[in-house]
């Protein structure tokens, strides 16, 4: 369904943030994309919606491909009209908007002229509601008021209006406890099967992606160094010991290991 | 009794023309980050198109007036295009000198198309008095007062209901991720300076109306400054408020105690408003999550 090849972007005309970064998102899947700070997983995703402009980033080689079509040179508006919808990190609700007006403006590509489209909307905004009881009984509170689980999903909700067929979610888990993170990717796993939304899911946890992707890559320093069966990921010793964290219990940690890796690393990438 | 409220709503009359400016003051601002001191010569080449349609150019008066307002929406879009949009990204600083320099292009044009010396406007809201709880009252400040009360009724409508107004208040909230739902950010600026211009034209005609047309006009739209920063730079219900109240001050100085008070009277109480609230009457306050 989608196609990333091999793509270069560049920040202000210097910066090399991604170098040959590729990946691919099959229909109806749930893809991880994982990596540590700055290994540009944001970057990435903000490459494929056509959000690079505003922060003087640009896609310099490879292509975008959606559906078969070229992508990289539409701007952003015409890329959630086709059919792809960015959750940006840290929520970005529309602060002194209510909550359902936060949706109707997620729905804003979509034609509201007839009356049938109109009860089209209707009918999603209740859809969102169901998925999300608690914004219901908040429908008409500001969002800005609502607390980081609710504007987590809000932010959901708001790209669900818009019916996107690949939704991009930049780390939803940022800054909520554990129990809420729970819930949350649970209904992220009934999204992808009720409504066939496929997914891309950008995360720091690790072990929460790796838990409900039905593939994972790894990215590290602009570009992708292990990709596969998120169990098989599981048993990878680099990632058990980078990305889960886990290591052998009773055996000593030495230094050499770790430079190891790193030479592992540079030559990977 | 009578005088009171002859002040009263020759006041409202000003106010309620001066919230229809300031709106369009405040929804560039809002949406754009834009303080446009440009406000005063819309409300000018508003007026002066008005008069040049139904005038110059001899159209029955709706249809002048009608005419105006697609000229000031292609206006709108047109200064939005080639003057401001270039300036996305540039400084505060930069921006302001931008909209100072249209305002002197501006009010240069209509110098030179229309000349310096007042013309009387033709007076196509009814005139002569009515008589209003006892005081004597002009019909056509009545008329102007219905007038702006409506278009002020109808953008609030629109920001708060329709899918594009609902659109602006989320890009003026957080532009990129308004840019992440699909709505084009240059088409809601586009949108803010067509509906600042057309207010500003209606109000314009709506001065002129009652005091002809000069360069004088230009003045009325220096007084949204007081307005606005009284209501809140980015609160519509404080532009109108603000309005209201800037304009009954106004009159209730000028009539009661005179000797030009009434210029000075509303920065005072600017001044005290924003000892105890600094964002204003309305203003947003950063929401802040505890």
């Amino acid at each position: 369904m989608l196609c990333v090849n091999n793509i270069e972007v560049i920040y202000n005309n210097v910066i090399l943030v991604l170098k040959g970064m590729s990946l691919e998102v099959p229909e109806g899947a749930i893809v991880g994309l994982l990596g540590s700070n700055g290994a540009g997983k944001s970057t990435t995703l903000k490459a494929i919606s056509g959000l690079l402009g505003v922060e003087d980033g640009e896609v310099t080689d490879g292509t975008i491909e959606f559906e078969g079509r070229q992508i990289h040179r539409l701007d952003a508006a015409d890329i959630v009209r086709i059919g792809i919808f960015q959750v940006m990190e840290g929520r970005r609700v529309f602060e002194h908007l209510s909550v359902e007006e936060n949706l109707i403006a997620g729905a804003h590509t979509r034609h509201s002229r007839t009356l049938g489209e109109r009860s089209a909307m209707r009918q999603d905004i209740d859809m969102v509601y169901r998925y999300f009881p608690r914004l219901g009984e908040r429908r008409g509170q500001l969002a800005g008021y609502l607390s980081g689980g609710e504007q987590q999903m809000l932010a959901i909700g708001r790209a669900l209006m818009a019916r996107p067929k690949l939704m991009m979610l930049d780390e939803p888990s940022l800054g909520l406890a554990p129990l809420l993170v729970r819930e949350i990717f649970a209904i992220i796993q009934r999204i992808n099967r009720e409504q066939g939304t496929t997914i891309l899911l950008v995360e720091q946890n690790a072990n929460l992606a790796l838990s409900v992707a039905d593939r994972a890559y790894v990215m590290e320093s602009g570009r992708i160094v292990l990709d596969g069966d998120p169990a098989e990921l599981r048993e990878n010793p680099d990632v058990r010991e980078f990305y889960l964290g886990l290591t052998e219990v009773g055996k000593r940690k030495s230094y050499r290991e770790v430079k190891h890796y790193k030479r592992r690393k540079r030559w990977l990438s | 009794m009578d005088t009171f409220v002859q002040f009263t709503l020759t006041g409202l009359t000003n106010g309620t023309i001066l919230a229809l400016v300031a709106m369009g003051f405040v929804l560039i601002y809002k949406a754009s980050d834009v303080i446009n001191f440009a406000q005063g010569e819309l409300l000018l080449v508003g007026a002066y198109l008005t008069y040049a349609m139904v005038v110059d150019i001899g159209l029955f008066w709706p249809v002048g007036v009608l005419a105006t307002l697609v000229v000031a929406v292609v206006l709108g879009i047109l200064i939005e295009r080639f003057v401001l949009r270039k300036m996305i990204g540039e400084s505060i600083i930069s921006v302001i000198m931008v909209t100072i320099g249209l305002s002197s292009v501006l009010r240069a044009l209509v110098n030179s198309v229309w000349g310096t010396t007042g013309k009387a406007f033709p007076a196509f809201i009814p005139s002569g008095q009515v008589s209003i709880l006892g005081a004597e009252v002009a019909a056509d400040r009545l008329w102007a007062t219905v007038i702006a009360v409506l278009m002020l009724a109808g953008f609030s409508l629109f920001f708060r209901h329709s899918k594009v107004g609902i659109a602006m208040r989320a890009v003026a909230d957080d532009q990129q991720a308004a840019l992440s739902m699909g709505i084009s950010v240059k088409r809601i600026f586009a949108w803010a300076w067509s509906i600042a211009f057309v207010s500003a034209a209606i109000a314009g005609a709506l001065v002129a109306n009652i005091v002809g047309v000069s360069g004088e006009l230009a003045g009325f739209g220096l007084r949204v400054f007081p307005v606005v920063i009284l209501g809140g730079l980015d609160s519509i219900a404080g532009a109108i408020v603000g309005g209201i109240l800037i304009g009954l001050l106004e009159t209730y100085t000028g009539g009661y105690i005179g000797h030009g008070l009434n210029q000075v009277l509303p920065f005072v109480v600017l001044i005290v408003i924003l000892m105890i609230r600094p964002y204003g009457l309305f203003g947003q306050e950063k929401i802040e999550r505890v």
